[in-house]
């Protein structure tokens, strides 16, 4: 248990943190009120975001140890305990995804029409679970709310999607469970191993037979790559992003697929050092794939939806590719670019929901030309699309950036591979042409300019939703030192640990070949 | 008497129920008399619960074993009797001789897991199938005649088939040891497990409990006895006799401490089966029943799976999930009940639009079902997770990857009759009104199936102490 770290001055803020939007549900199933419905949940999911303040300045960034630990006994038969903690690698992500939830409440706040309140519960629940998976550090707790939070999901975009909805959460719902389905088995595995227990960091760096590493990366493999989600397992995400409801959009690209991602780097490094070190080359070459297929497919599109979803594939594969490089400037890139997709892409579905809930229409050319009456909006969409290309100053750029110069650096044991970071470049130029596509369609618009004169600018709840994005934007790009402060130690730890394998993957990739 | 307190409730209900229908009450009245007399029986077994001793010159025995099960089935029974109360598809005149069917079920249920004597256990296994024999074909469906007919023929012809193995095996069980009690036997039997003739009497005797307990190749009878019974007829096969098929399995496979090789390896191949078998062919119905009923036979292979690792934590995870199943399963035919207004069968497309003619439903609906196909944190995902659990600590890796697949499979038809449900109908029909008293019931279902999940614990360590009572 030394691995963990107690907040004394606040003992359980962390269990608090999580559970407070579950306790919130409680009001909810009595009073059946739309306007209390949001209020309320507006209200509970920001006390979660200003609380969370408390994690970054309780944060100890000089330790890898995981802090505002809690153990508790639960199912004690079987060693099952709720642990929860958060590291550097965790840390962002929790409180990114407590920073989300007040704005997809505001997005949804005129957006949604029908059934409030099974909504905001779903909304809720969903955000404990989220939350949940980021802190656990038991794997049984961590693979309950990894997959219960397919439920609320599946009901956002069942209920509240577009006109395929069903068909879409369906696939949502089938592909991510059934990739989940052997990190169970897996899971149950390491358990035997570590003499009955299923705490995360005692599972780490155990020195496990690189037969079954190599089984047990497969499993996780599957489970993370479709979460990510990585090309070919990506065919789940532009369906699901294009029914869901705004808020369902923005909570699948800045949380869900941040999940597949870091599992990766939670699971499948630490556990399974010697396969990941073994098996990175295909997986480096997915990335790249999934780089330049999202690049082309994103530029195809005409549904705003899928151009971004198709984008987001793009984006996850620069993350993939920088946790697989195993150097410092990939890996801190990955998990900033993870933040920074999370706000850029956040925000871009936010401004797509903006112009559907004026116009009902996410096509490009049914939106073509609303910059001449939307000027505030349109200030903000090339500002969050400038991001999303990485332009230099932004928080994309800082992001895409370190990953490439990781990717430079490339230089694992088992082979160099100079070109692959020449193969990631093409991503980062498809990223400007579709984006700068889909802006200048929108400021300008085209030949056939329907009229949009009745179109109304932005008010103050939708400008108060994105200003904050806009703002972590610019804070991120500027300064990015103080994000990759957060996570440095954690990362240098992991790193270190897994450089310690490069010889034993060596072996084992001898004995292979030959 | 205090002892025997639950089967003499269960005696008098049916007694009670007996001169209702010489009297010609309303049915109304019959339906308030057989809810007031399973609230009894229930409350009975609750009583019962501490209870120990022996009966009938030791071949009947109270323990904590037994009661646990009892408790479970009147639990089960009185949601049963609750949500079934309309008995729509029923002719108004028989509805007492349903309930009276029903109580001597269970009576021969609750005698079996208190059986501890080959012929006892004979005798209860008969009584309750007897009763559900007479069950299955009440149905008054006019333009189906056959269907009721067809499923009745098949449970009986099925279940005198099962009955007569387990005879048989029972007469080589007293041919090997002189003796018919489970207390001799105990002792004798794991030494002559090497002999084939001993391991030959063992699979004939199981066959007895795979047929109620509906394991791969003694499953025949299930989809048309689901899709040709009443509906609560079905609510009430698919739930309160898998519970005693497991304690009577229990009882038999910690008998033979162990097991051998042969036998392990047997129950092996009939857990995988029934697994594939279940989930596949549930991938393909339209009968909502029907799927339940093969996804039943999945489930049954799952629990044997708890079962066959021959250890108490086994035992006792496969207690929880039979329980689990119990209650799942009783929450998805508490909507089929409620749907079928006129107690007609349901297809999975006439549940299109359920959501917007009862949300209430629907969220049961969907939490019964991902319960079922195992998605935490519902109950249906800790016992399948204890289960593997258990079955990789004995090293059967593959067993444990082929049920994880399974569990993949069973999602997709789970998840299309979510999927149907929360679509919206092209015409659409009445809204359903849920009577209060089925709301309470199935907020009660959701909030077991979701607490028996979060906090197993409790549950879990009560039925290692349960299996302990007889081990």
């Amino acid at each position: 248990m030394d691995q963990l770290l107690t907040y004394p001055e606040f003992p359980h803020l962390l269990s608090i943190l999580i559970f407070l939007p579950l306790a919130g549900v409680v009001p909810l199933l009595f009073v059946n009120n739309d306007l209390f419905s949001r209020n309320w949940t507006l209200v509970v999911t920001s006390i979660a975001a200003l609380l969370s303040i408390g994690l970054i300045t309780g944060f100890d960034t000089s330790t890898t140890r995981f802090q505002f630990a809690e153990s508790h006994s639960w199912i004690s038969s079987l060693n099952i305990h709720y642990q929860v903690g958060l590291d550097g690698i965790s840390i962002l992500l929790f409180l990114l995804t407590s920073f989300i939830m007040p704005f997809c409440v505001l997005a949804s706040w005129s957006y949604i029409k029908t059934r409030i309140r099974t909504f905001m519960i779903c909304l809720l629940v969903m955000e404990t679970s989220m939350l949940g998976v980021f802190a656990a550090l038991d794997f049984v707790l961590f693979y309950i709310l990894w997959e219960a939070m397919l439920i609320p999901m599946y009901l956002l975009i069942g209920i509240w999607g577009g006109p395929r909805k069903i068909y879409a959460s369906i696939k949502f719902f089938l592909y991510t469970l059934s990739g989940s389905v052997l990190l169970l088995v897996a899971i149950i595995w390491l358990y035997q191993e570590n003499g009955f227990s299923f705490f995360i960091p005692e599972m780490m760096w155990g020195n496990y037979s690189f037969t079954a590493q190599i089984l047990i990366f497969i499993a996780f493999f599957l489970a993370f790559a479709i979460k990510v989600p990585m090309f070919p397992f990506h065919t789940w995400l532009p369906a699901a992003h294009v029914e869901a409801p705004t808020a369902g959009s923005v909570i699948l690209a800045s949380v869900l697929l941040k999940m597949g991602t870091y599992g990766f780097l939670r699971f499948a490094l630490p556990i399974t050092p010697d396969a990941a070190i073994y098996l990175a080359q295909p997986v480096l070459w997915l990335s790249i794939a999934g780089i330049i297929y999202g690049g082309f497919t994103a530029l195809a599109q005409n549904d705003m939806k899928k151009l971004i979803a198709y984008s987001s594939v793009g984006h996850m594969g620069f993350v993939t590719l920088g946790i697989f490089v195993f150097n410092i400037h990939g890996v801190e890139g990955a998990i900033l670019q993870m933040i920074n997709h999370g706000v850029t892409t956040g925000a871009l579905f936010l401004c797509v929901g903006m112009i559907y809930e004026r116009t009902h229409s996410r096509e490009l050319l049914s939106a073509t030309g609303v910059g001449k009456f939307m000027p505030i909006f349109v200030t903000f969409l090339a500002f969050f699309s400038l991001s999303a290309f990485g332009f230099p100053g932004t928080n994309g750029f800082v992001g895409e950036f370190m990953i490439l110069v990781g990717t430079f650096q490339l230089d694992t044991a088992l082979g160099k591979f100079p070109y692959l970071a020449l193969a990631a470049i093409p991503g980062a130029i498809l990223a400007a042409a579709y984006m700068l596509r889909m802006l200048q369609k929108v400021i300008w618009g085209g030949t056939n300019n329907p009229d949009q004169s009745w179109l109304k600018d932005l008010n103050i709840r939708e400008i108060v939703t994105l200003a904050p994005f806009l703002f972590f934007v610019f804070w991120i790009g500027l300064d990015a030192k103080t994000f990759t402060n957060m996570m440095h130690t954690s990362v240098i730890g992991l790193l270190d640990q897994l450089h310690s394998h490069q010889q034993q993957a060596l072996t084992a990739a001898d004995l292979i070949l030959r | 008497m205090m002892l025997f307190l639950p089967e003499l409730t269960l005696l008098g209900a049916g007694l009670v129920i007996f001169f209702v229908s010489i009297r010609n009450a309303g049915s109304n009245t019959v339906k308030n008399i057989a809810i007031t007399l399973g609230a009894l029986i229930f409350g009975a077994t609750l009583q019962g619960a501490t209870q120990e001793g022996d009966l009938f010159y030791n071949s009947y025995r109270v323990d904590l074993f037994s009661q646990t099960f009892k408790i479970l089935m009147g639990g089960a029974l009185l949601v049963v009797l609750l949500f079934g109360s309309r008995l729509d598809s029923l002719k108004k005149e028989i509805h007492p001789e349903y309930y009276l069917c029903l109580f001597m079920s269970v009576l021969g249920l609750m005698m079996l897991v208190s059986s501890v004597e080959l012929l006892a256990i004979f005798v209860a296994l008969e009584l309750s199938s007897f009763a559900v024999y007479i069950m299955v074909p009440m149905r008054d469906d006019s333009g189906r005649y056959r269907f009721q007919m067809e499923a009745g023929a098949k449970y009986l012809l099925f279940g005198v088939m099962a009955t007569g193995f387990m005879l048989y095996g029972m007469s080589y069980y007293y041919g090997l040891t002189g003796s018919t009690r489970l207390d001799v036997l105990v002792l004798e039997i794991p030494t002559l497990l090497n002999q084939p003739v001993a391991v030959i009497a063992t699979v004939l005797i199981l066959c007895g409990f795979f047929y109620k307990l509906a394991i791969f190749p003694f499953h025949f009878w299930v989809p048309d006895v689901y899709e040709g019974a009443a509906n609560e007829t079905t609510s009430f096969i698919a739930t309160v006799p898998k519970l005693a098929a497991v304690a009577l399995l229990l009882r038999i496979l910690t008998m033979i401490e162990g097991g051998g090789e042969t036998m392990v390896n047997l129950l092996i191949v009939c857990s995988i089966l029934s697994m594939f078998y279940g989930n596949l062919s549930a991938l393909v119905q339209k009968d909502i029943k029907r799927m339940l009923g093969f996804s039943g036979i999945a489930h049954a292979g799952f629990v044997l799976l708890g079962l066959l690792v021959f250890h108490i934590t086994g035992y006792a995870h496969a207690l929880y999930y039979i329980a689990g199943y119990v209650v799942m399963n009783l929450a998805c035919f508490l909507v089929i009940c409620s749907v079928a207004a006129k107690g007609e069968n349901v297809m999975i497309e006439d549940l299109t639009g359920l959501y917007k003619r009862s949300p209430f439903l629907a969220v049961t609906l969907l939490i019964g079902l991902f319960a079922l196909a195992g998605i935490p944190p519902f109950v249906g995902f800790m016992g399948k997770f204890f289960i593997l659990i258990d079955a990789l600590r004995q090293d059967y890796l593959l067993l444990v990857v082929l049920a994880a697949i399974n569990t993949a499979i069973a999602i997709y038809y789970y998840l299309s009759v979510v999927r149907v449900a929360f679509c919206s109908a092209e015409n659409e029909q009445d809204p359903i009104s849920t009577p209060a008293h089925m709301k309470m019931l199935s907020v009660f279902l959701m909030v077991v199936i979701l607490g028996m999940g979060i906090f197993p614990s409790q549950f879990i360590h009560y039925a290692e102490n349960t299996i302990q009572s007889i081990m």
